[in-house]
């Protein structure tokens, strides 16, 4: 397979400033709001990116006050992702849900968030009790809003309570002004909404860039797979971009406390705002860094072109992109939405990047693009992307290959609030069950989900942003699809729940991973359920054979998900790490772990925060996040080795029809792995035996795994564990391991 | 556009017969800094023994990707950056293939040549010249 070159005479030559307004009724909708709660603090900068103090809001006893952040928050969970579980673990109980007031949706940044020098560090972490898993969970996501709540003085949002009207939580940072405003008429979806508050808060043109929203849209109201837009303005588009939290719902349990919108304006960022300790340090590396992408990017990922939707043909030529709900690997009609495509539909001549500084630059835009179905039909929006999962979720594996109508399902999932790969996924779902018969127009109103019916696709999504028919069904997410279809007796159970791609409740992210037991494990041996923040293994596992043993996908199953564990803790993205990487990378020991990088992190971290650390002690400081996460998920109710089984679709073929579409690679496996011959037996028989050796290897994977990550078979972080990683001083998190020893 | 042009044949570079004095001035005069290193133009002596010169031509490559629109075309067409909105995330000097930025421990902000022609009356050897010439086309980077 070759490398598509990019073509700049190819570029649509689309107007990338013209798009539908929605500022009309800005002044009507700004006096009906009311001031509830406004008090005033002092702005500060942080120092050594920390201000050591985060702000707490409870939007139903309108209570608002400063905290402050430890030592010990400092030295165990670092900021991020660690913050979030540690406010939330204060906040809530074993039984809490996520409609409880008590649940919390914590922001945090990370202490290296903010700087400008290098790629990839706006990140915005975000934790919560998720409705889909009851079970933390954690999204890491691109735009202003975490680096400006910093730059006005917090290092992290905590919000808790119910409110009883609509409200919107504005943090003046320039001014040191907090207030909770109820906002009766202001819109709901993401794409209108943050426009019209970004001009609502900001005093004039130049102020726009420090304003960012965090919002939703109607379908959180009424599903429970509701994602947040952070957004920040866009200069030369001259307008507002969205980046999403998109797992596990966190959306929806924003709607549930009834917030409309989280605002922060931040004072204007300048190249040191973090006060770093060794500013130097992080210059030359992020100089370093720029020119690495602007030598290598055009001849290895092409991320400044294409963003993440440069592997959709990689996926498809390797038999990995998901297709039909994670049936089959490729699909005739994927050149439709290829990478060739996209980077002649996004917009190229204009800068991209969710945060200042990031030059890889994959926050690409589709421009001029005119909505054919629902509220907004005849609009012309700016669509985000499509990112890879976008446009395998929603197009190939519902069989869309239509790109208009792809980006028409990415937008309006993106406005109204739904996490595109969960939609991707749930959607795909009710496709397979609409084949199998498990259900029909009947059971979904009149709704046609045959494969690649993108209409009756867009019908579903409108339906769940309007709380009406089986949308609302399809919006509980699969987990709960598949109980009720079960429930009600529409189809085999066993069937249902090897096809219904969910793991803890959440649902799967698109990459096939039936031929890379890695990624069986990367997927559901995971914290907050399968998705690839965690592991992506499958290139290594699966083409490169990198990972012959268990002990060695065992070893990649520790080291990566606590690598990318860190990401996550200090505010980076991932994609800087591996979607380019240094010329000579390959001939480095270790080539894989990209080491060139990883001693950038190492030194970035060391130079923003003065404490010098190593490789090593970055993993450790993973470790300590990661494992009381696993804590929490037990003290949860789950966390254990039976909330870490796969679907089968996840594992293997499922039907006939995919056995049979790959009959010479499974009787090969037969023949070879099983030591079986394949001829000799019935169709029924070799499926069988796929099922019983496939779970089979899954189960000495699970084990090799919780052995190397110092769990025992159950999957509880054993006291010593806990002892290495300084987490015995904590007395509850001792005594929830000790009711499972 | 004016751009700062050389002609390396008359360029000293340093060898014999001149002290840098393009840079000093370009040092002193436009950026007010003591060390001719932290100019915005650079000849040097490579060790065949032949001169180089580092001079930004004002191709507008860093107008491309800088995020905060800091980097701009004045009316003569000369790259210039407003200190005010620069963030200091150095893309342009990543992307700058003939790597004529500038910065300095004082500034988080980076600084460039902006064709101002003192370098040229400074030159003992009359060796640079600004000349006017049309921009070039815009580059998808």
């Amino acid at each position: 397979m070759t490398q598509f070159v990019f073509d700049p005479t190819k570029v649509m030559d689309i107007d990338f400033t013209k798009r539908t307004e929605y500022l009309e009724g800005l002044e009507a909708i700004k006096a009906a709001h009311k001031v509830l709660k406004e008090i005033t603090f002092t702005p500060s900068l942080p120092d050594k990116g920390y201000n050591n103090r985060s702000l707490y809001v409870n939007v139903g006893t309108l209570e608002v006050k400063e905290k402050p952040v430890t030592q010990q928050m400092k030295d165990v969970f670092i900021g991020g992702r660690g913050f979030g579980l540690w406010h939330l673990w204060n906040a809530v109980k074993p039984t809490t849900r996520w409609n409880d007031p008590e649940n919390e949706i914590i922001i945090s940044p990370g202490p290296v968030a903010g700087i400008t020098q290098y790629a990839g560090t706006g990140k915005s972490l975000v934790v919560s009790l998720s409705p889909q898993t009851d079970i933390p969970i954690d999204s890491n996501v691109g735009g202003y809003f975490g680096p400006l709540l910093k730059f006005s003085g917090f290092d992290a949002l905590e919000i808790q309570g119910k409110s009883e009207c609509d409200v919107i939580v504005f943090i003046d940072g320039q001014k040191g002004i907090i207030r909770i405003e109820e906002a009766p008429q202001d819109p709901v979806d993401s794409h209108v909404l943050a426009e019209v508050l970004t001009h609502m808060y900001a005093e004039n043109q130049a102020d726009m860039v420090n304003i960012s929203v965090v919002c939703t849209g109607a379908a959180a109201e009424h599903s429970l797979v509701g994602m947040l837009n952070f957004s920040w303005w866009d200069l030369r588009r001259g307008c507002i971009r969205l980046k999403q939290a998109g797992r596990g719902g966190i959306g929806t349990v924003f709607r549930n406390k009834k917030i409309r919108a989280i605002v922060c304006r931040g004072p204007q960022v300048k190249g040191d705002l973090n006060h770093v300790a060794d500013f130097e340090t992080i210059a030359k590396t992020g100089i370093k860094y720029h020119k690495e992408i602007r030598t290598n990017d055009p001849y290895q990922c092409m991320m400044r072109r294409n963003g993440t939707a440069h592997i959709v043909e990689i996926m498809d030529a390797y038999d990995l992109l998901p297709t039909h709900n994670f049936q089959y690997g490729s699909h005739p009609d994927t050149h439709k939405i290829d990478s060739a495509y996209w980077q002649s539909r996004c917009t190229q001549k204009t800068v991209d990047g969710c945060w200042y500084g990031c030059s890889m630059a994959c926050a690409k835009g589709a421009d001029g693009l005119v909505v054919k179905t629902g509220p907004y039909k005849g609009h012309t929006v700016t669509v985000d992307g499509p990112e890879y999962e976008n446009a395998a979720g929603l197009g190939s594996n519902c069989g869309v290959f239509d790109p208009d109508y792809l980006l028409e399902l990415n937008f309006y999932c993106d406005t109204y609030g739904i996490c595109t790969i969960t939609y991707g996924t749930l959607c795909a779902f009710v496709m397979e069950c609409y084949q199998r018969g498990i259900l029909n127009k009947e059971r979904t109103g009149g709704l046609d989900m045959t494969w690649g019916n993108a209409e009756d696709d867009l019908e579903m999504m409108h339906q769940m942003a309007r709380g009406e028919g089986f949308g609302v069904i399809a919006g509980q997410g699969v987990k709960k699809m598949k109980e009720l279809f079960i429930k009600n007796g529409w189809g085999d159970p066993q069937l249902i729940n090897d096809i219904g791609m969910e793991n803890k409740g959440l649902e799967y992210s698109q990459y096939l991973s039936k031929e890379s037991l890695a990624q069986q494990g990367g997927y559901a041996l995971t914290n907050k359920g399968p998705q690839h923040d965690e592991a992506w293994l499958i290139f290594m596992d699966m083409v490169n054979k990198q990972l012959p043993t268990f002990e060695a996908k065992a070893e990649a199953l520790y080291y990566f998900p606590l690598f990318r564990t860190w990401f996550g803790l200090n505010g980076f993205c991932k994609l800087p790490w591996n979607d380019v990487v240094p010329s000579n990378n390959a001939q480095q020991p270790e080539a894989h772990k990209i080491p060139e990088h990883v001693q950038n992190y190492v030194d970035i971290f060391s130079a923003t925060t003065g404490i010098k650390i190593d490789k090593d002690e970055l993993i450790h400081q993973s470790a300590k996040v990661y494992n009381f996460q696993r804590v929490f998920n037990i003290r949860m109710g789950k966390g254990l080795r039976k909330d870490d089984h796969a679907p089968f679709r996840s594992l293997g073929p499922v039907t006939s029809e995919e056995y049979l579409s790959r009959q010479e690679r499974y009787d090969k496996q037969i023949a070879e792995e099983m030591k079986l011959d394949p001829t000799a037996m019935t169709l029924e028989e070799k499926m069988a035996a796929h099922r019983s050796w496939r779970q089979g290897r899954y189960e000495q994977l699970t084990d090799a795994v919780y052995k190397r990550r110092g769990w025992t078979p159950n999957g509880v972080p054993t006291l010593e564990r806990l002892k290495e990683l300084g987490l015995d001083v904590f007395p509850e998190v001792v005594d929830v391991v000790k009711l499972h020893l | 556009m004016r751009q700062l042009r050389i002609d390396l044949s008359k360029c000293d570079a340093g060898r014999a017969t001149c002290q840098h004095e393009c840079e000093s001035s370009c040092a002193e005069k436009v950026f007010k800094l003591t060390d001719p290193a932290m100019a915005a133009l650079h000849v040097r002596e490579l060790a065949d023994g032949s001169g180089q010169a580092v001079l930004c031509d004002q191709c507008g490559d860093c107008v491309v990707v800088c995020p905060t629109e800091a980097l701009k075309r004045n009316k003569l067409g000369v790259v210039v950056i407003d200190k005010k909105v620069c963030v200091g995330c150095y893309m342009c000097m990543g992307f700058c293939e003939k790597e004529i930025f500038e910065r300095n421990p004082e500034w988080t902000e980076p600084y460039k040549c902006i064709s101002c022609g003192i370098c040229v009356k400074a030159c003992p050897h009359a060796a640079l010249e600004i000349v006017d010439v049309p921009e070039p086309a815009y580059r998808i980077l």
